[in-house]
């Protein structure tokens, strides 16, 4: 033991001063959810496959949310999703602190070309 | 002398799970042991009944937070059982390895906590140390850190790709490295002797009487291991259970020190071997009928039992679990201890309260 304390006893220490030095972020973490309202066709998909109903989307109007709190970011959503407009990031972002749910809408539509 | 009733747990330092264990002692002797759990039910074998079967793997997956992999490996074995599903040879292999960096991940945080329970605060921390680099490799080969999230029914989520795969030696080497430094310490060094040698001591014929499962097992000199089934891949990889004939406290951790090794060896046999193809097959349809399966945790045997009626709930889900099937023989071993070797003999079984209550 004191051949493996002496070793360490001049490194640097293994962890880091988090909060203030952030985490080294891994990638291929299985992070935060992002959504993109552009691409989205609001097909309901992603709320069907969603284990612990933390998404909710609607046809009209065209509206989708999420639960913060209740994702578990499993990643059913985004390999269930047609039009690749949700998508995992490897950072978990900053924590959700209010029940509130998260919506996002429809882009509106651009003005018809005469 | 009178007798006298002492409290342990559900609140005790030692305990990283709630388990009450009421000790009847004679002065610093414990007479007997009586038990008492139920303090985390979650009723999760009930939420079967009413979630999708494939939505299920999640909840499998967190019966337990340290062999949680291995929940959903069971689970997703009995339903492709059921099912006739037969998954790729390529996620067969998958799920070997991820089992295995579970059971290395399993056995470096015991080692950790019994060098705590001692005591040994540094050896404590630099096994923990150890371990983090093995959640690294989970958190970038599947995404999760403890919850993997990697199985699914039919197959795995994830591949591993070619970057991962080379890399993956180099991590391992490492962690062997690192991992010899810290299990040197347990098995040579005399404070740790002084601690754990003929502490608890179960005979063979007991351990086997008392239906012991996994380390607890071994260490008293059954080499039974649920892995020589063949299961998964571990049918084409070579695996010789590790076993103790002393049957104590140290022979114990001498076996999952071992089998540390054993699994980083497991490892590498099954990356040089990995084959290609696809890592999931469709499933389509529901489960019908009844099955069992039996798997090698960290802790020991596990049984899944599931009764499907082919509809998209199970009818009936049930697990015995590792820690379950070791507390008879930890009742066993705490009956004439010292008072002060209590905290040493209910960690050895390596208990694990989440999952026998579920």
């Amino acid at each position: 033991m004191s051949r493996l304390a002496l070793k360490w006893a001049f490194k640097r220490p293994a962890t880091c001063r988090y909060p203030a030095e952030p985490r080294r972020i891994i990638p291929g973490s299985r992070g935060q959810l992002m959504f993109d309202a552009d691409s989205c066709v609001f097909c309901t998909v992603c709320a069907k496959k969603c284990p612990t109903g933390a998404l909710s989307v609607s046809r009209s109007p065209k509206k989708w949310s999420i639960d913060r709190l209740l994702c578990i970011s499993c990643g059913y959503c985004v390999e269930a999703c047609p039009k690749k407009s949700l998508e995992l990031t490897a950072s978990h972002g900053s924590p959700a602190v209010t029940k509130d749910r998260e919506f996002h809408e429809a882009p509106a539509p651009k003005p018809a070309a005469r | 002398m009178a007798r006298t009733i002492i409290p342990f747990g559900p609140q005790h330092p030692v305990l990283p799970e709630p388990v009450h264990l009421d000790l009847v002692v004679e002065d610093e002797r414990v007479v007997e042991a009586r038990p008492s759990i139920g303090f985390v039910h979650r009723g999760l074998e009930r939420l079967a009944e009413v979630k999708d079967y494939v939505e299920f793997v999640y909840v499998a997956e967190r019966i337990c937070g340290i062999c949680s992999f291995i929940h959903g490996q069971s689970y997703c074995q009995a339903i492709e059982t059921l099912m006739k599903v037969s998954i790729p040879p390529r996620a067969q292999y998958l799920r070997t390895i991820w089992g295995e960096l579970s059971r290395l991940h399993s056995h470096l945080l015991w080692l950790g906590l019994m060098a705590d329970a001692m005591g040994f605060e540094s050896l404590f921390m630099h096994s923990w140390r150890v371990r983090e680099k093995v959640l690294n490799i989970i958190e970038a080969t599947t995404g999760g850190r403890v919850i993997f999230g990697a199985c699914k029914i039919g197959g795995v989520r994830r591949d591993l790709d070619a970057e991962t795969l080379r890399t993956l030696g180099g991590q391992l080497d490492d962690i062997e490295r690192e991992a010899r430094e810290i299990t040197r310490v347990f098995i040579n060094d005399n404070s740790v002797k002084d601690r754990l040698c003929g502490v608890g001591v179960l005979g063979r014929r007991e351990a086997y009487e008392l239906g012991c499962v996994g380390p607890m097992l071994r260490a008293s000199g059954v080499p039974q291991d649920l892995r020589l089934s063949g299961y998964a891949a571990y049918g084409d990889l070579v695996l010789e259970p590790v076993t103790r004939s002393e049957g104590d406290s140290y022979a114990r951790c001498a076996v999952r020190c071992d089998e540390i090794f054993q699994s980083i060896d497991l490892i590498r046999q099954a990356l040089s071997r990995l084959p290609g193809g696809d890592i999931a097959v469709k499933v389509a349809g529901n489960p019908d009928g009844e099955v069992v399966v039996r798997a090698e945790q960290p802790r020991g045997e596990v049984v899944y039992y599931i009764k499907a009626n082919a509809t998209k709930h199970v009818q009936r889900f049930r697990v015995r679990t590792p820690t379950f099937a070791n507390l008879p023989a930890m009742l066993k071993v705490l009956q004439g201890c010292d008072l002060a070797d209590v905290p040493i003999l209910v960690l050895t079984i390596d208990p694990c309260i989440s999952c026998t209550e579920r």
